[in-house]
């Protein structure tokens, strides 16, 4: 009887006001009314539980001296994180953290870019090569990480033995340091680069085809129409599928964990791979002090929110100075039109086909 | 879509020889470049899987040798009994069944529930706690596990898979997900026809919500099973004598010497039952990853 739009409903309410509300018709309106809390609420308590209060006592963990049989322990204030930002090995597991990340992101968003644009052409079976690329991600951390520590295995590992028989010299994958990172950015490359190029393919399948036709009209190449229309057409996608890299990148924790399992230290001989997500489990699990490594996780919570900002913020910045760009070169192009128009009313020749930006899609 | 509309541009433009050939860049079928980059990427791809299943189906010499064979060998259950033999492989299948059909079970109904009063119904505060679930989608709470694991210990959950189940009950993204899809996809007309046909809130729930929530629940569903399926680091900690298989797979290489034929065979053992699920569900595993960018 009671509708959801609001002016049924004020309507219902204003009717049943004047006569008594009878107990069905009360309930009726408390279930219009309190429903929607109680469904949501669910969500919100839990989050609230095992979400966001863990995250926050994480910062009352980390001004303890706590530790597994103690317990709390002494209160220390600040006194972790001064020792955390004094650590050398602190600043070793940010650096190796962002070495890997960069490793592994750039080469994989630029793979997963291509690769997308191959699937983005009017393929014959689109779904079997769309399945194709998406393999490795069936794949899970753990069995990526032990697959290829042994193929980046020192002495009898794939790589190495390939290396051998082309007359190179082996790589000491799991003792040098950038040779770590690159083995181990190159796990992550391989289950992620499929699963990235399918979000960008989605992007780019959802650019209207006759953009292309007209670009390709004006007689802008295949290249040309990648760069001047694929790429900034894509642009929130790829910044969305960046910013989730991101926040993954910078927890890396399995790949390095189960790299070497030669090592009693898991992060290699000297710490030359061990990543701030690592470091953290070390701190906690191993030497158990939990204080600090609350600590630790504070400061990469703190610096993982500030690079999505500084993310959201640049992505913001260039879509509003691009829109200043694209009015400039509007208005510079008509006043050379208008010029050509003149021109070319004098000289009474025909009109330029080749314009230098003719390729550009119109906006 | 476009290989259809091609011809009849064509048909039209019968005049212009040359426009029409410009025209149909788009729809004309790509030539073998395309797919030889297709086919290599897709070897590139499936290799080191391929090779994981060559050496754990070969003696471990097959390391040594400096160029890699292409067949597999004749040892895959001497390896694999190997690796039944070191871990316990079939308890940790089991409890990764159970803890990831646990949180998929928690995860979609809440989900579902929660983004169908999002999408569909009005109350005071929805766009203010819509913008906090959608603020707590960046915020990686995977960081609070030092108080989490503090926690399970004071409770003595350690050791238990309600401990590996209870932080990834509800998720945001979850919240997120069903919220975008139903907002399009129940027409407010049919709510409306339920509530003056008399139905309850719960009911309309029921009988309107659910059902159209049925295919993003299936990916959601698939999603949020394969993330709770591959987590490694919270089973880590809390999992003790109660392994998942991420955990238990581990465990093959925790050794001062490393046979890497039976890690391998551990892996492409543990590999198994997802890719079941890539052959069954893959087009909804493809369409979902699409479906999900376009509306994140």
């Amino acid at each position: 009887m009671t509708t959801l739009t609001d002016a049924g409903r004020d309507g219902a309410a204003r009717e049943i006001e004047r006569p008594r509300l009878t107990w069905r018709q009360r309930l009726s309106r408390a279930d219009v009314k309190y429903s929607p809390y109680v469904y949501v609420a669910p969500f919100f308590v839990l989050f609230a539980l095992v979400g966001l209060f863990p995250l926050l006592y994480t910062f009352v963990v980390s001004l303890n001296d706590w530790d597994l049989l103690k317990g709390q322990g002494d209160w220390v204030g600040f006194d972790n994180y001064v020792t955390e930002l004094q650590d050398p090995w602190f600043w070793n597991s940010i650096g190796n953290t962002f070495s890997i990340f960069v490793l592994s992101a750039v080469p994989q968003l630029i793979a997963a870019t291509f690769i997308a644009a191959v699937l983005d052409q009017n393929l014959r079976a689109k779904t079997f090569w769309r399945l194709s690329v998406l393999l490795p991600y069936v794949v899970t951390p753990a069995a990526v990480a032990l697959i290829f520590s042994s193929i980046f295995s020192e002495d009898y590992g794939l790589v190495n033995n390939l290396l051998g028989s082309l007359g190179l010299d082996p790589v000491l994958w799991k003792h040098d340091t950038l040779p770590g990172h690159l083995a181990i950015a190159t796990m992550v490359n391989w289950r992620w680069t499929g699963y990235n190029a399918l979000i960008l393919l989605a992007a780019m399948q959802a650019v209207p085809r006759d953009v292309y036709e007209s670009a390709a009209l004006d007689g802008a190449g295949a290249f040309r129409r990648f760069f001047s229309i694929t790429l900034p057409s894509i642009r929130p996608t790829f910044i969305f599928v960046l910013i989730t890299a991101t926040i993954g990148g910078l927890q890396i924790f399995t790949e390095p964990k189960l790299f070497d399992a030669t090592n009693a230290t898991p992060g290699g001989a000297y710490h030359q791979y061990e990543t701030t997500t690592l470091y953290i489990w070390n701190m906690a699990f191993n030497q158990d002090r939990f204080g600090r490594a609350a600590a630790i996780a504070f400061l990469l919570l703190l610096i993982i929110v500030a690079i999505g900002l500084v993310n959201y913020v640049l992505s913001k910045g260039i879509a509003s100075s691009e829109v200043k760009v694209a009015r400039d070169r509007t208005r510079r192009r008509l006043e050379r039109h208008r010029d050509r128009q003149l021109a070319g009313a004098v000289a009474s020749t025909s009109a330029p086909t080749s314009a230098p930006t003719s390729g550009e899609p119109r906006s | 879509m476009t290989a259809v509309l091609a011809p009849r541009t064509g048909a039209s433009d019968e005049s212009h020889r040359p426009r029409l050939r410009r025209r149909s860049i788009r729809g004309s079928r790509p030539g073998f470049l395309v797919y030889g980059i297709l086919i290599a990427w897709f070897l590139g791809s499936a290799y080191p899987l391929w090779w994981s299943f060559v050496a754990g189906s070969s003696e471990s010499t097959v390391l040594t040798l400096p160029y890699p064979p292409l067949l597999p060998g004749g040892q895959f259950w001497v390896n694999a009994s190997e690796v039944f033999a070191t871990i316990d492989f079939w308890k940790a299948l089991g409890n990764s069944v159970i803890v990831s059909t646990s949180i998929t079970a928690s995860v979609l109904f809440f989900s579902t529930l929660a983004g169908y009063a999002f999408a569909k119904l009005r109350f005071r505060g929805r766009n203010g706690l819509m913008l906090f679930v959608i603020l707590t989608l960046a915020i990686p709470t995977q960081l609070g596990i030092i108080p989490l694991f503090i926690l399970m210990k004071q409770f003595g959950w350690t050791g238990s898979l309600g401990a590996i189940i209870v932080p990834t009950l509800v998720t945001a993204f979850g919240v997120f997900f069903m919220r975008q899809y139903l907002v399009d996809v129940i027409p407010d007309e049919l709510i409306e026809a339920a509530r003056v046909d008399g139905a309850s809130m719960i009911r309309t729930f029921w009988h309107v919500g659910v059902p159209a929530a049925r295919p993003a629940m299936a990916v959601l569903g698939l999603f949020t099973f394969m993330t709770a399926w591959t987590d490694y680091l919270w089973p880590l900690i809390v999992a003790g004598s109660n392994p998942t298989l991420q955990v238990a797979l581990s465990q093959l290489q925790s050794a001062k010497y490393v046979n890497y034929t039976v890690v391998l065979a551990g892996a492409v053992l543990a590999t198994i039952p997802l890719l079941i699920i890539f052959v069954i569900a893959g087009r909804q595993l493809v369409t979902g990853i699409m479906a999900g960018a376009v509306k994140g």
